[in-house]
C-alpha cells in the first residue's frame, strides 16, 4: 500500500471516529437541553484538535510502520515514505475536489439556516458536519481511486 | 468500474525481456510507487504523457511498443 494511501486511511479513521464520538454527545445533550442552551463550542473545539492532533499521531504511526516494513523488505524506508508521484498527486485532488464540491453544498445549507434565524449551534453543528461529511466523502473517492482505478 | 481506461500496454512483457525486471527496480527508476506500477501494468491507471515516455526510454523502445489505443470503430 502506497504510503499516501495510508495517510488517507489515517485522515478517514480520525474523520469517523472523532466526529461520531462528539455528535453522540451532542445528541445525549439535546434530550435534555434545548439547542439554544447547550454549551457546544468546547466540545466543538476539543473535536477539532483532536482530529488535528490525532492525524498528526496517526501519521507518524503510518510513516514508522511504513519505515520498520521497508527495512524488513531491505529497502531505503526514504524510498517508500518520501515518494508521492503522479497518481497519489491525481488521486489527492480529485478526491479534495469532490470533497469540496460537498462541503460548499453543507455550507450552503449552514447559510439558509442563518436566513432563518436557527439557533448558534445549529449553524455551528451544520458547519462542522459539512466539513466532516466533505473530507469523509473526498477521503472515500480517494480510496476508491486507489483501489479499483483512476 | 472495472478498467477505467482503454490504454493498453505490454508493461509485464517488457520487464520480462529487460531481464526480469521487477516492478520495484521499474518503479525505483521511474521514481514512482510499485503500486503506480502495478496500477498501470493492470490497466488501472493512465500514467501522463511524461511518465509515459520515461517508461519507454527505460526500455529503450517507441511508445507504441509500450502503450496501445484500440482502433475507433
Amino acid at each position: 500500500m502506497p504510503f499516501e494511501e495510508k495517510m488517507t486511511w489515517v485522515n478517514g479513521v480520525v474523520t469517523i471516529v472523532v466526529p461520531v464520538v462528539y455528535f453522540v454527545v451532542m445528541i445525549g445533550r439535546l434530550q435534555s437541553t434545548a439547542a439554544a442552551d447547550i454549551a457546544y463550542q468546547r466540545p466543538l473545539i476539543i473535536a477539532i484538535v483532536a482530529t488535528i492532533v490525532l492525524t498528526i499521531i496517526g501519521s507518524i504511526a503510518a510513516a514508522v510502520g511504513t519505515g520498520i516494513s521497508a527495512e524488513l523488505r531491505g529497502r531505503k524506508a526514504s524510498d517508500d515514505i518520501d515518494r508521492k508521484d503522479e497518481r497519489d498527486k491525481r488521486i489527492s485532488r480529485h478526491g479534495d475536489l469532490i470533497g469540496l464540491y460537498v462541503s460548499s453544498a453543507g455550507v450552503v445549507v449552514a447559510l439558509a439556516l442563518t436566513m432563518l434565524k436557527a439557533d448558534y449551534f445549529w449553524i455551528a453543528n451544520a458547519l462542522y458536519l459539512a466539513f466532516v461529511v466533505g473530507t469523509l466523502v473526498g477521503t472515500t473517492v480517494k480510496l476508491v481511486a486507489y483501489r479499483r482505478g483512476f | 468500474m472495472g478498467k477505467p481506461t482503454r490504454v493498453t500496454n505490454r508493461l509485464r512483457a517488457l520487464r520480462f525481456a529487460a531481464g526480469e525486471m521487477t516492478q520495484a527496480d521499474l518503479a525505483d527508476r521511474l521514481g514512482v510507487t510499485r503500486q503506480t506500477i502495478i496500477a498501470v501494468e493492470q490497466g488501472r491507471y493512465s500514467p501522463s504523457l511524461e511518465m509515459a515516455f520515461r517508461i519507454a526510454r527505460v526500455f529503450g523502445v517507441p511508445l507504441d511498443d509500450v502503450f496501445q489505443y484500440p482502433q475507433e470503430g
